[in-house]
């Protein structure tokens, strides 16, 4: 499903080349649940970005479902992002003069789809994460929760492959969490959409399937989910003492 | 991406900010209405002129005693001019081809009066051509009938104002007034043609020009009008006519006018000011661009999020430009229409406060003033556009929504 060869991506940050991600190889497939942790500037925006075709590696290649995709031009990588990926955002990224309706069928809009038929996947959208009653409410009329669910039924609308879900419960209290992790594990798991969070919250990376740490752009440690709990101890404790002995 | 959703994608844009929206699109409106009702004036204003010209005919040449021209002699040496009289008249008529219609003129000044009502007014001694030569229309009862010119009658035909004075809330027909010495049965009221070229018609009289001459005490005529068949032979005839009235008066001692010359470049002048006003009408339409402008980069900048969002799910470049040029081209179309109605009223009202001035939008001004706001709105849409969706979406992203 996902294949990453030697991936890097490189930033000039004033003059000087950074190295958002170095030589990241990794294989995620059709179905699983990954969870990616990491400190803040370890490269996880810059992966989620890249698997998201927002963005192309500097080297290395990019295998989505069989298509190369770091060779892509910005229009193609756009047309991949529409029919193969959705996207969660820590703060929903709701249009906020589009009511819940509105905001699900936007991507339906750009894709072309005729109206009747956007308005029958609306619903079906909307029914799904459970907030068929709320279609007509605008963003800042609806919880948090229920913002973050809206955006789910926006994400699943063209039926993507790949949900990407960048800190999906970050702004959200610890029951409103677990309905929308809920809500996304078992979407991912009737449609076998592969589903990638990023978080930094171990909570929420113990669901995962799996779960990949990320530090100075290498994935550093690759462990099951429930092994997140100590995994990500030790990780810390290490970079403790080697911040200790570096100062 | 289809246009109806386009519309309702940038309608929704455009109406979360109505005050920011109204105020840009008002700018357009102002513009366009500028337009609309600053061409409409010059507009009217050569309609006016030409109006006042084509009203005697196009086709006319007007005959006039005496040579309109600086010569050596001292004025009276060479004779006062022939008098111009009726014996010219038929002989034109007979004589010079292709005349549609003549009408000799006498004119002077006398008092019309029904018992104690009297009015000094203008007395035109004419035929049953002149109707037709002055495109005259009658409110009431007949024209001057058609006789031979050297007999007199005692009737008269009214201009409106004349009628309406000296018979207030009364029908003149058939009732008598006195012109001068003379005793005329009133025939005819005449429409109301307001002053053209300093003659009020409304505020004259038209009596039979026999009649005239022998009230004014003249032999000569005032002018003679003379109506081509067509256009084309008006040169032609001039000459034909001053060649004959050389012959009849042994010197050329006539002048003949045509309207011709001065219609033509009279027009030209008027049509170079109402495009000088369409001119200032513009600058102000550009204006309105720069401020449509304006608001689209605001639009874009607090919408960086949403564009983000757009290449997100799968939106590609030309489609987010699409979707903010559309709302510019919205914005500046609602303007555009709202100034033109806006304009109309304003062309509406001009015509009700002043009649007799022919106030009306070019139909090229209309569609100009609305190609030009449409466009307004995708020239200055395109850079706020092309910015949006130059965006990078991974920057786009990271601004909070």
């Amino acid at each position: 499903m996902i294949r990453l060869s030697s991936v890097c991506r490189t930033f000039v940050v004033g003059g000087r080349p950074l190295h958002a991600l170095a030589d990241v190889t990794e294989t995620i497939e059709k179905g699983e649940h990954v969870a990616i942790m990491g400190p803040s500037g370890s490269g996880k925006s810059t992966l989620l970005n890249l698997l998201g075709c927002l963005d192309r590696p500097t080297s290395g290649s990019y295998v989505l479902d069989g298509e190369d995709v770091s060779e892509l031009s910005e229009t193609e990588l756009s047309l991949v992002r529409r029919h193969k990926i959705g996207f969660i955002f820590q703060s929903y990224h709701l249009v906020p003069r589009l009511d819940a309706g509105g905001n699900v069928e936007l991507p339906m809009i750009f894709a072309g789809i005729p109206r009747g038929e956007r308005k029958r996947r609306v619903g079906e959208c909307l029914l799904q994460v459970g907030l068929a009653d709320r279609k007509d409410h605008r963003p800042d009329q609806l919880s948090g929760g229920e913002r973050q669910r809206v955006a789910i039924a926006r994400a699943v609308g063209l039926g993507p492959r790949i949900l990407l879900c960048d800190e999906p419960t970050g702004n959200l209290d610890s029951t409103a969490g677990k309905q929308v992790l809920d809500l996304l594990e078992r979407m991912s798991h009737e449609e076998q959409v592969t589903l990638i969070v990023v978080t930094h919250d171990p909570a929420v990376a113990q669901r995962a399937d799996r779960v990949l740490v990320l530090s100075d752009g290498r994935i550093v440690r690759r462990v099951k989910g429930p092994e997140i709990g100590e995994a990500w101890a030790s990780f810390a404790r290490e970079r403790q003492q080697k911040a200790e002995a570096e100062s | 991406m289809r246009t109806a959703d386009l519309l309702v994608f940038a309608g929704t844009a455009l109406l979360r900010h109505r005050l920011r929206t109204l105020l840009s699109l008002l700018g357009v409106a102002i513009g366009v209405t500028s337009v609309v009702v600053l061409t409409s004036l010059g507009e009217g204003a050569r309609r006016y002129v030409l109006g006042q010209f084509t009203a005697l005919g196009t086709n006319l040449v007007v005959v006039i005693p005496g040579k309109n021209e600086t010569t050596g002699a001292l004025p009276g040496i060479g004779g006062a001019p022939r008098d111009l009289t009726l014996d010219d008249a038929q002989a034109i008529r007979r004589e010079v081809r292709g005349i549609a219609r003549i009408a000799p003129l006498a004119s002077g000044t006398e008092a019309v009066s029904n018992g104690e009502r009297s009015r000094q007014v203008p007395v035109l001694g004419t035929t049953h051509a002149f109707k037709e030569v002055r495109r005259l229309g009658l409110s009431d009862g007949e024209f001057l009938p058609e006789m031979e010119a050297r007999r007199g009658a005692p009737i008269v035909v009214l201009g409106k104002k004349v009628a309406r004075e000296i018979f207030p809330g009364e029908r003149p027909i058939g009732r008598v007034v006195r012109i001068g010495e003379f005793r005329m049965r009133v025939i005819g009221v005449m429409d109301s043609r307001g002053v053209q070229l300093g003659v009020d018609i409304d505020d004259a009289v038209v009596v039979p020009v026999a009649t005239g001459l022998k009230m004014f005490n003249k032999s000569s005529l005032f002018r003679i009008l003379v109506d081509a068949e067509t256009h084309a032979d008006l040169e032609r005839m001039k000459n034909d006519i001053l060649a004959l009235m050389a012959r009849r008066h042994e010197e050329e001692d006539i002048t003949c006018l045509t309207q011709d010359a001065v219609v033509s470049s009279l027009s030209s002048i008027l049509t170079a000011l109402t495009l000088a006003l369409a001119g200032i009408g513009a600058v102000s339409l550009g204006v309105a661009g720069v401020g449509i402008m304006n608001v689209m980069l605001v639009s874009v900048s607090e919408r960086t999020f949403e564009v983000g969002l757009l290449a997100a799910v799968g939106a590609v470049r030309r489609q987010i430009l699409a979707a903010f040029l559309f709302e510019a081209a919205l914005l500046s179309t609602a303007g555009g229409t709202a100034g033109l109605l806006l304009g109309f009223a304003v062309i509406a009202v001009v015509r009700r406060l002043y009649p007799a001035f022919p106030v009306a939008a070019p139909f090229w001004a209309v569609a100009l003033a609305l190609g030009v706001s449409v466009s307004v709105g995708v020239v200055f849409g395109l850079l706020p556009a092309a910015r949006a969706s130059r965006l990078d979406p991974v920057h786009a992203l990271a601004r909070k929504g």
